[in-house]
């Protein structure tokens, strides 16, 4: 069994370990849910251009008043930045195609071994609709997949093949859960950090994704 | 006579007459911003029916707005035969006639959506975009290969009436744009047989300097100033 951490420290400790990850002046798209809390982490120094796929660059936190003529990807509203432009869609699917973004985050119902990602439907239930996620996977230079580890019933979400409808194939550069970070590297997916809340072979028991181990695995960074 | 360069400015009523049952019909707007709120009400009120709607969302139908809100009301109305958009989670009356069979969906991932539109409106016979490739998207699609990389071939999408938000207009259809109310609006402007804008003010043929059109007046048919519903008058 895994323990189980309150879900405020697992949504914030999963963000807080992206934001680590990014570069100063990186490009970044948040998805929503916990991606949108990466912005609220970012270590001091470090600055981030934030793309808004319906025609941001260079988005600021939402207001005290919200103004509904400039509203984010997720239906919340945002503020501009100085310096930051308004694009038209077009543009902006262009930039994200185009590789222009160094980052996207978003969250998983399912991540495998072969670096597929599915988070957009479940047949026979809900049909949302991809929205702009396929093309993002598809063109930023990094995909960060920020998800708990298991999900409401308890199943591991990092499974050895996705069974649900993928959103892309072969995409994900890393994934961040409240456990652990791997990476793809070398057409496998490698465990560098685990939390000290568990030990390998409790991981292993909760994931069913085929993982190696870096040598240099070290306990998780940034856990508060 | 009046020059053909000085545009029609109609009431909403008037202008959505045009629009006829079974017509193929873009909407823009992303979420709450840039969407024709004003054209839509007065749409909702004409009551026509079996239209395809082609729209980046359906906008929201719930609890709180059982009636839907912007463009998602045509779907609670049951005025479209069929949508194509990129995402309707948030309309539960789009998931409810789809599941029924009531409604036709078409999913499109979004930069794929707006991209077939403007291929649409600029002469293009279709594109080829990585996105999708491997997954059920790519299923009755063309896949070409280029280079080594696999590409989906992806068709243009046309309307025969496209009815946008813009900001401000001058009297020869020529737009502004507000926040992020700008989206799909300028593609679409350019891919439909007639273009509807709805604006915040009606300047006249001049008062909007050249260097900050977004959309070419040339592309606009027909300009309806926005109302006092709740959404037109906040966005």
């Amino acid at each position: 069994m895994l323990p189980v951490l309150d879900e405020e420290v697992v949504r914030h400790r999963i963000a807080r370990r992206i934001a680590m990850d990014l570069a100063d002046g990186a490009v970044v798209n948040l998805g929503i849910g916990i991606p949108t809390l990466v912005s609220d982490h970012l270590p001091k120094g470090v600055q981030v251009l934030l793309q808004t796929e319906n025609g941001v660059v260079g988005a600021g936190p939402k207001p005290e008043k919200d103004d509904l003529r400039l509203i984010g990807a997720g239906g919340r509203c945002l503020s501009l930045l100085p310096g930051s432009s308004i694009i038209p869609s077009d543009t902006s699917f262009g930039l994200i195609r185009g590789g222009h973004l160094d980052a996207t985050v978003l969250g998983a119902l399912e991540v495998d071994s072969e670096a597929n990602l599915a988070n957009w439907m479940i047949p026979g239930k809900m049909v949302p609709g991809m929205g702009g996620a396929m093309d993002l996977v598809t063109g930023a230079k990094a995909v960060y997949v920020a998800t708990t580890h298991l999900d409401k019933r308890g199943r591991p979400k990092l499974v050895r093949e996705c069974t649900l409808p993928l959103t892309g194939k072969g995409v994900v550069s890393v994934v961040v859960t409240e456990f652990c970070l791997v990476r793809w590297q070398g057409g496998r997916m490698v465990l560098h950090e685990i939390s000290p809340e568990v030990t390998l072979d409790e991981l292993r028991e909760n994931t069913t994704m085929d993982f190696d181990i870096s040598p240099d695995l070290a306990p998780m960074k940034g856990i508060e | 006579m009046a020059s053909k360069l000085i545009k029609p400015v109609m009431s909403a009523e008037e202008a959505v007459s045009r629009i006829k049952p079974g017509a193929s019909l873009m909407v823009g707007g992303f979420n709450y911003a840039g969407v024709p709120y004003t054209l839509i009400d007065a749409l909702v009120e004409q009551g026509t029916g079996d239209l395809h709607l082609i729209a980046n969302d359906t906008l929201y139908a719930n609890d709180q707005h059982p009636d839907g809100v912007g463009h998602g009301k045509l779907v609670v109305n049951g005025q479209c035969r069929k949508v194509t958009a990129s995402h309707v989670g948030l309309n539960r009356a789009t998931q409810k006639l789809y599941n029924e069979g009531k409604l036709e969906l078409e999913l499109v991932p979004q930069g794929s959506f707006v991209e077939r539109i403007r291929c649409g409106g600029f002469g293009l016979g279709g594109f080829l975009t990585p996105t999708g490739v491997g997954t059920v998207h790519e299923e009755g699609k063309q896949v070409l290969e280029v280079d080594g990389r696999r590409y989906i071939l992806e068709l243009p999408l046309k309307a025969d009436v496209a009815i946008i938000r813009g900001y401000r207009a001058d009297r020869c259809g020529n737009l502004t744009y507000y926040g992020t109310g700008r989206n799909f609006n300028p593609a679409m402007a350019t891919a439909a047989d007639l273009v509807i804008a709805e604006v915040d003010m009606i300047l006249a043929q001049g008062d909007i300097d050249p260097n900050d059109v977004v959309t070419p007046g040339m592309l606009v048919d027909i300009l309806v100033l926005k109302g006092d519903g709740y959404y037109a008058t906040r966005t």
